[in-house]
């Protein structure tokens, strides 16, 4: 595309020379100035210039030039991860507000590139993406729109159902050949034979039989453990045409590939916020810019109080470690410090806080992040709180402030992306073919009317009857969609 | 921009394109009728402030396994003490959703009335209308609107010169509840005081009729009540002044107040010659053609007591309807008790008259269509 005006090309290398100073490490930035129907549509196609024929895109367009025609919001930077990365500016916003957007890019870019979360992710995904969409057009000049855009929708509505650990964990035990075979000994601790009776008792020697034989029965079960990613299981067991299959696995690695972006957010858009503002008001801002930097810069970091605004709790949470590394406020002097005064006064000295938050950066997500950085202290100072519902004045309210209470209500909201646990746990179900789904019931239960077009869905897939045991009004349930129609009934635990 | 970009470009913009045909399509119910069910539309209209509308933009929402909301609850930031609200439920506040993945959120926009207009005539590519009649006259007129502290006799507002006066005789100790004597001086003496404001001369009537008879249920209701601000809300940003008058019937007719148009339910039999009847005498009396934009608009679920009486309204559109309206437009409400039958009376008698627009109103999401029927004509 077209390069930057000269001016534009200006600041960025401007900007790219103060964000290297301070040490970040990004990839290659292309910016490409685009007008706001462009930027409309490149951000409905999640930041690509070209996907897949969907109608959730044209949605999504027509959402974002809607609010902005009449005025509600603009886009005015737009990121993605890949190498080089590309990123996107809006033609007519002020000169600050593009070096600003240029200064938070560089952010992302350096937290793409040295995050740990995104180290799996296809640095290549730009060309990916545009294979996806070649790929998924030919289906559609072969089988028709209608009848890829209706699998496609089936696959989406289980595209939350993957394993979000899965590309840095090993879940599968490798498959070994074990045909012929001697039975396995039971095994013993190793002792002397006249202390053997007392190291080895019968008893112990039974549970490690049934031990045993529970492994050669689990062998048997299919599939042998529980299978959290239920696309791959689909993937790899669902009788489907081959288009079919190809489908369902490029839904999944676009899911794959967007899944660290959803796991870091709070952190990737409080990294970039906190050097947009480092390099805007230590370098890279002019005297007459400070008021139209301050507006929009507050305007970014703004929250309204059902809402957590996620580039300013991730900008002062990364400020808050920065001070208390530089101030040596942590360790175990700092926690067993009781005397207010003390704590108030507390400076160290140690200068650390740079050097901290670049660590942070490489190695935690979400998470982690707030889990070992949420302090009391931090939700007073912003006045963090946890709402619920109120049945009785259908009202949602203040619940609490206390700190326990908003780090779990956090945490829990952040796991697995706040969204249920499902997984496959037999795909030979009542030995009929059958799948049975479990949902690990954490204390909320199911949206059920969505739950059973999912289940329809994954139907549709398996061709067999589809089942799920779920709690529902603290009964233990197994619902049940053959096809034609949803049973659901009680069953004991 | 090399030649392969441009191109490249090109084909982006068809694409997409071609998306939002296809996602409009499904909000229309043209293709993908399964989809249909997740869209959500809500109210159409929701009041917000003194005249702030929200309008939500139509999402269609991909099932996955979720969470049912009330149990949730969040984490948010601000002042507040526990136990304060933050919102009428049910939905949750808050809570940004990022990434690929469609969020449930449904789009608010919050305008006021005219821009409102606006959108609307944007969106269902309503045309301007011409307005008809000589008169676009402003008048002048005058209008009590406050008290003064003189003025003639004839104009002295009793009950507040006599406030006034007990309130001075009470500050001074005058007063004795057992002789409760109230006299009166200058200094509290109020009188009327007016204002001369400049009158639009009200130049359009819109003519609300509605069959209350006993099949018109609470949701055939809620589909005019809608439907007939939508129209109002549009027809006002055309005109001036505009009059709306709101006549009910079942075998008999009769006219309302506002309120009383929308809570009535009446029970028996349906003569819609008596609604016609009424609103011919309306007009005839109070809106001479010439000088008005006249609008009657009627809802039904289509069920006629008679085959005479149809015919009977045939007539009275023909001869006394008609020849004075802009247009007559006729909405069928569908409801489990009626035959439907009117609508296709109507058809039959006037299908080679532009006047007389018909609609079918199966549900709330066929409201926005059905408006689009009454007033795409631009009369």
């Amino acid at each position: 595309m077209a390069g930057l005006p000269r001016d534009l090309w200006k600041a960025q290398e401007q900007i790219r020379g103060y964000a290297a100073d301070y040490g970040l490490d990004f990839f290659e930035t292309i910016f490409v100035l685009v007008d706001y129907q462009k930027m409309n549509e490149i951000a409905a196609y999640g930041g690509y210039p070209t996907r897949y024929p969907h109608w959730r895109f044209g949605m999504e367009y027509e959402r974002l030039s809607k609010s902005y025609a009449y005025g509600l919001h603009k886009i005015y930077e737009m990121v993605i991860n890949n190498d080089p990365c590309y990123a996107y500016l809006l033609e007519g916003n002020n000169f600050v507000d593009q070096k600003m957007v240029m200064a938070h890019v560089y952010g992302h870019c350096d937290f793409f590139k040295n995050n740990f979360w995104f180290s799996s992710t296809n640095r290549k995904m730009m060309d990916e993406m545009a294979n996806h969409a070649a790929r998924i057009q030919s289906y559609v000049d072969k089988h028709g729109h209608e009848e890829v855009e209706e699998f496609i929708d089936v696959c989406l509505s289980l595209d939350n159902l993957i394993d979000y650990h899965a590309p840095f964990i090993k879940r599968q035990r490798e498959a070994t050949d074990d045909e012929g075979a001697p039975a396995p000994e039971v095994p013993k601790i190793k002792a002397k034979s006249y202390m053997d009776e007392y190291i080895n008792p019968k008893e112990f020697i039974d549970a490690q039989k049934k031990k045993l034989e529970e492994e050669a029965a689990k062998k048997k079960r299919f599939p042998e453990e529980p299978v959290h990613d239920v696309m791959s299981f689909l993937l790899q067991h669902a009788p489907l045409e081959r288009w079919q299959r190809t489908t369902l696995s490029i839904i999944r690695e676009e899911a794959y590939y967007f899944a660290p972006q959803m796991m870091t957010k709070i952190m990737n858009e409080g990294w970039a916020s906190y050097w947009h503002s480092t390099i805007m008001t230590q370098k890279a801002l002019q005297a007459s810019e400070v008021i139209d930097y301050a507006d929009h810069h507050s305007g970014t970091m703004a929250s309204s109080p059902g809402q957590l605004n996620p580039y300013k709790v991730g900008i002062e949470l990364f400020r808050d470690i920065e001070e208390r590394w530089n101030t040596g406020k942590f360790g175990p002097e700092w926690e067993q410090c009781g005397s207010l005064v003390e704590r108030e006064n507390w400076d160290r000295r140690l200068g650390l806080g740079r050097e901290k938050i670049f660590e942070v950066r490489r190695i935690y997500n979400d998470i982690t992040f707030l889990d070992t950085f949420l302090t009391p202290e931090f939700c007073i100072e912003h006045k963090l709180f946890t709402f619920d519902f109120n049945k009785k004045s259908n009202n949602w309210e203040i619940a609490s402030r206390e700190f326990r209470k908003i780090k779990d209500k956090l945490l829990a909201s952040l796991t697995n992306f706040g969204q249920p646990y499902i997984y496959v746990e037999d795909g030979n179900y009542e030995n009929r073919g059958e799948l049975l789904l479990a949902h690990r019931h954490e204390g909320v239960d199911l949206r059920l009317d969505y739950a059973r077009d999912v289940m329809k869905n994954i139907q549709i897939l398996w061709k067999r009857p589809v089942n799920l045991r779920t709690t529902v009004d603290s009964k233990h349930k197994l619902l049940t969609h053959d096809g034609h129609k949803f049973t659901d009934r009680t069953v004991p635990n | 921009m090399d030649y392969s970009d441009r191109s490249r470009q090109k084909i982006g913009i068809q694409r997409i394109e071609q998306d939002r045909a296809r996602f409009r399509g499904i909000v229309r119910g043209r293709i993908r009728k399964n989809l249909k069910k997740y869209i959500s539309q809500g109210e159409l209209i929701g009041k917000k402030g003194k005249d702030l509308v929200t309008i939500p933009i139509p999402q269609v929402d991909i099932p996955h396994f979720r969470f049912g909301q009330q149990q949730m609850g969040g984490v948010g930031q601000g002042d507040g003490e526990v136990g304060d609200s933050l919102g009428q439920g049910p939905q949750q506040p808050g809570q940004g959703q990022a990434g690929d993945t469609p969020g449930e959120h449904q789009l608010e926009v919050e305008v006021s009335l005219d821009e409102l207009a606006e959108i609307l005539g944007e969106e269902l590519e309503l045309p301007k209308i011409e307005p008809k009649g000589k008169s676009r006259i402003e008048t002048s007129k005058e209008r009590y609107t406050g008290i003064k502290r003189t003025g003639p006799e004839s104009l002295r507002h009793f009950k507040r010169t006599f406030k006034a006066a007990l309130r001075r005789q009470l500050s001074v100790g005058d007063y004795n509840p057992d002789d409760p004597l109230i006299l009166p001086v200058q200094e509290d003496k109020r009188y009327r005081s007016w204002k001369i404001e400049a009158m639009p001369e009200s130049n359009a009537v819109i003519i609300y009729m509605m069959d209350v008879s006993g099949s018109m249920g609470e949701e055939q209701k809620e589909i005019v009540r809608i439907e007939s601000f939508w129209i109002d809300t549009w027809l006002r940003s055309q005109y001036k002044g505009i009059v709306t008058r709101y006549v009910i019937h079942d075998a008999t007719a009769k006219e309302v107040d506002r309120h009383t148009f929308f809570h009535t339910r009446e029970s028996g039999g349906t003569m819609i010659s008596s609604a016609y009847k009424l609103c011919a005498e309306m007009i005839e009396a109070e809106y001479p053609a010439a000088e008005w934009n006249i609008y009657p608009f009627h809802f039904s679920d289509g069920d006629n007591w008679s085959v005479d009486d149809t015919t009977l309204c045939m007539q009275l559109l023909n001869e006394r309807i008609l020849p004075n309206s802009n247009m007559f437009c006729y909405g069928q409400v569908e409801s489990p008790y009626g035959s439907g039958q009117f609508i296709k009376d109507l058809r039959e008698h006037f299908h080679a008259t532009d006047e007389v627009v018909t609609s079918e109103i199966k549900n709330k999401d066929a409201i926005m269509g059905s408006i689009k029927d009454f007033l795409g004509k631009g009369k």
